[in-house]
């Protein structure tokens, strides 16, 4: 075990800190925003032309062969910039989901154009009544005649769904609507007949969107691995997810304290620096501890979200989420009551870090879900 | 950054496992049902056990024993006696001055004392705090006047663990009641126990139990040649001690032990319906120390580290989240364990002792958890009170 980065790790980390640094002030973020796709193809590109956008995916399947490490170094880099470009939704769920399900060429095919900025993805699998519940889809596909099938239902949050031209959609092939079992997983392209994507703004600056499916006639092979057979993928790319949240909360984190700290060296009240009260010391003090263990839980799931024992990864992840869940919760909030009334304001950074800290806390599972999970699998002394 | 153990760290663990089970001594274990709680016997056995097998101070520097293991092997090998468990190493002996000898005490010091501490042939203890100066520790009054070859002490220190079993104390002392600062005037004295002048007097604390103590100080005698280090460089020598090797003080084994130990327990008892261990609340308990635990225990590696890294001996103020959250967690297990046993930590240590043969087996580990409760009520008052933590991450690593 060695915690310091190699020499690569940290030209990777100086590149991104650069960009994020230099292109991506909170002024740009906000003029990315306010435009109509809500992010940036500009920016898209740079991260494709640095490698970023095929970062994860091995050499046979057209990207760079980078490991957990460096998959956290960016993802921090992204939270502590608020980046929204689609980057969780293209590279890391819907490119996990290709690259743990797809065969070889279909990985080739897709995730080359992924790496090389062309394809853009999106994991449709959330829906109106699943909360937390992975296994909970009632979206169908039906087998028609020998060759194809018919997918019906709606997707809801599906995050980035908009401007995704390649869906990766979960629906029930067999089973009750909460069986693990009978859940298949489907590449659809999203122009396909039936398909009806209604794109949103989130609250955090990402985008959203919910997804009908109505009698979409798909081909045989628009089936992604084995039929009935999903859940323990959609698992693991809400694991990846985890893994990549994680890190990027780190990002946010360390930013809303460092501003937080900053705010309390410099606003004046009863003629001194605020940050001469030792009440808000100790709540500065608090929100150090929570990033701390948020930083080392980060790095607990990027060691295990490749971990080949499903039980052992499970609770890893969980645990991490949950942390995560816990930490952002503290930093974010005492962020806020720091900063005082500004804290609340659109104008101030603190506010857009606290928005993005609270949809994580509420993506992939909260804590209470990942509590839950975690004292299910407890095992005796 | 390389996240997982090598091949190497997980057989050096096995190899601290396997000599552990082979050599801990059946005394140390005959209670191994309870609560650790050692004689001064077991402790100084296990401590002569570790020093044969030249792992006694593993952190030293090598010419005085250490071993020059990797953090992470450091870590590794302080959590499997915890684990276990064994004995602790005499935190006063081998954190505490013996890196302080090493690092400011001449030759003639170095030779006395440190095979000494090593072996536990001297207890040492630790006398730091005095009645007006517990937080503020720079306030301290017991004050060292020389006379010839000697210093003539004066004073009281209190809270002094295990003073009782010690044969010398480590302490504070004032030597120049005119400094500037009062942290100035502070000198670094070893003084021996059985000096004349030297009384220690109990203090009971509300686990029934006896560890810390008043020591007053009349007139005693102690040679000069036994001030660590220049007169009045005191504090720089305390802050030292006081940032050295405070990994250990995050306890993760000891907290995992007791997590453990409340499951076994649980699986015996009931819930408001079924076995306690299948409650859902309980092991929603259970689930979120095991989070905390996850988090802390990542964090000291870290800290470990950049410790390493850093190559110097100056403190890391980021260890302040180590006692906090480790103090933190001592207390929630013991709470754990208390919650788990009920009704059945009421009686005392009179009532169990004549209870003593015929109590039922199944139960056993139900003794001695409530004292432990009452006393992890400590764990965030010594060694610098959580709020002080927070003053120091506020000051030292915040800039606040």
């Amino acid at each position: 075990m060695d915690f310091e980065l190699s020499n690569e790790q940290q030209l990777l980390k100086d590149s991104v800190d650069r960009l994020i640094a230099d292109r991506y002030e909170l002024r740009t973020r906000g003029k990315i925003l306010e435009s109509d796709a809500g992010w940036s193809r500009e920016i898209w590109s740079t991260l494709a032309d640095l490698g970023l956008l095929g970062l994860p995916f091995s050499n046979e399947d057209g990207g760079f062969g980078g490991g957990p490490v460096e998959q956290m170094i960016i993802q921090e880099a992204f939270g502590r910039g608020l980046l929204v470009e689609p980057y969780l939704a293209t590279v890391i769920l819907g490119g996990s989901a290709i690259a743990l399900a797809a065969s070889a060429e279909r990985r080739a095919e897709i995730l080359g154009g992924v790496a090389e900025g062309q394809r853009l993805l999106a994991f449709a699998h959330g829906e109106r009544l699943s909360r937390y519940r992975l296994r909970q889809v009632e979206t169908t596909a039906r087998r028609v005649g020998g060759d194809g099938w018919v997918l019906d239902g709606e997707k809801t949050t599906v995050i980035h769904g908009g401007p995704a031209d390649t869906l990766i959609v979960s629906a029930r092939t067999s089973g009750g609507k909460d069986d693990e079992g009978g859940i298949s997983l489907f590449v659809v392209p999203a122009n396909t007949a039936g398909v009806t994507v209604r794109a949103y703004p989130t609250f955090d600056g990402m985008r959203g969107a919910d997804i009908t499916f109505a009698s979409v006639a798909l081909a045989s092979d628009a089936l992604l691995g084995e039929a009935d057979e999903a859940y323990p993928v959609i698992e693991h790319v809400e694991q990846h997810g985890i893994a990549a949240v994680a890190a990027e909360s780190v990002g946010l984190m360390q930013a809303a304290l460092d501003m937080s700290v900053e705010y309390l060296k410099t606003r004046t009240q009863f003629g001194r620096p605020i940050g001469e009260f030792q009440v808000l010391q100790h709540r500065a003090a608090d929100m150090y501890v929570a990033v701390e263990e948020a930083r080392s839980i980060a790095i607990h799931a990027a060691m295990m979200v490749g971990e080949a024992d499903p039980v052992a990864r499970r609770q890893a992840m969980a645990t991490a989420k949950a942390q995560i869940g816990v930490s952002a919760r503290e930093v974010g909030q005492s962020g806020v009551q720091l900063h005082g009334g500004i804290g609340i304001t659109e104008e101030y950074a603190i506010g857009h870090y606290f928005k993005r800290l609270s949809m994580i806390e509420r993506q992939f599972g909260d804590v209470e879900h990942h509590m839950a999970l975690l004292a299910s699998l407890e095992t005796p002394g | 950054m390389e996240l997982a153990f090598s091949a190497e760290e997980l057989g050096f663990r096995d190899e601290v496992r396997a000599f552990i089970a082979e050599n801990l001594p059946p005394s140390a274990t005959a209670n191994g049902g309870r609560w650790p709680h050692w004689s001064k016997d077991d402790i100084v056995t296990w401590q002569r056990i570790l020093n044969k097998k030249g792992w006694a101070v593993p952190h030293w520097p090598e010419e005085h024993g250490g071993t020059n293991w990797s953090a992470v092997q450091r870590y590794i090998f302080l959590e499997e006696l915890l684990l276990a468990p064994t004995p602790e190493p005499l935190s006063f002996n081998v954190n505490m001055v013996g890196p302080v000898l090493c690092a400011f005490g001449n030759e003639a010091q170095k030779d006395f004392f440190l095979p000494k501490l090593r072996n536990l042939d001297l207890w040492f203890c630790q006398g730091f705090s005095e009645p007006g100066a517990g937080s503020d520790l720079a306030s301290l009054r017991t004050s060292a006047v020389p006379d010839g070859d000697d210093y003539i002490v004066n004073g009281q220190k209190i809270w002094t663990s295990m003073a009782h079993r010690a044969d010398w104390i480590f302490a504070l002392v004032r030597t120049d009641p005119n400094a500037p600062k009062r942290q100035m005037g502070i000198s670094f004295l070893l003084i021996d126990m059985t000096s004349p002048g030297v009384t220690v007097r109990g203090i009971k604390t509300i686990d029934d139990a006896h560890h810390v103590n008043e020591v007053f100080f009349d007139n005693v005698r102690v040679p000069i040649s036994n001030r660590i280090g220049e007169e009045n460089k005191g504090w720089d020598y305390a802050k030292f001690l006081l940032g050295n090797e405070r990994t250990g003080i995050a306890r993760v084994g000891l907290s995992r032990e007791r997590l453990n130990r409340a499951k076994r327990l649980a699986e015996k008892l009931p819930a408001f319906n079924g076995a306690l261990a299948d409650d859902p609340q309980f092991r929603r308990k259970c689930a979120t120390i095991e989070m905390q635990l996850k988090s802390l225990e990542i964090t000291v590696m870290r800290v470990l580290d950049r410790q390493r890294r850093r190559n110097d001996s100056t403190p890391d103020p980021a260890t302040s989240v180590l006692k906090m959250r480790g103090a933190e967690i001592q207390q929630s297990t013991a709470e754990l364990l208390a919650d788990v046993a009920g009704p059945m930590v009421a009686p005392t240590d009179a009532v169990r002792a004549a209870y003593e043969g015929d109590f039922p087996t199944e139960l056993e580990e139900t003794l001695g958890i409530i004292p432990h409760y009452f006393n992890s009520r400590a764990a965030t008052i010594y060694g610098g009170s959580n709020e002080i933590q927070r003053n120091i991450i506020a000051k030292a690593v915040l800039g606040l």
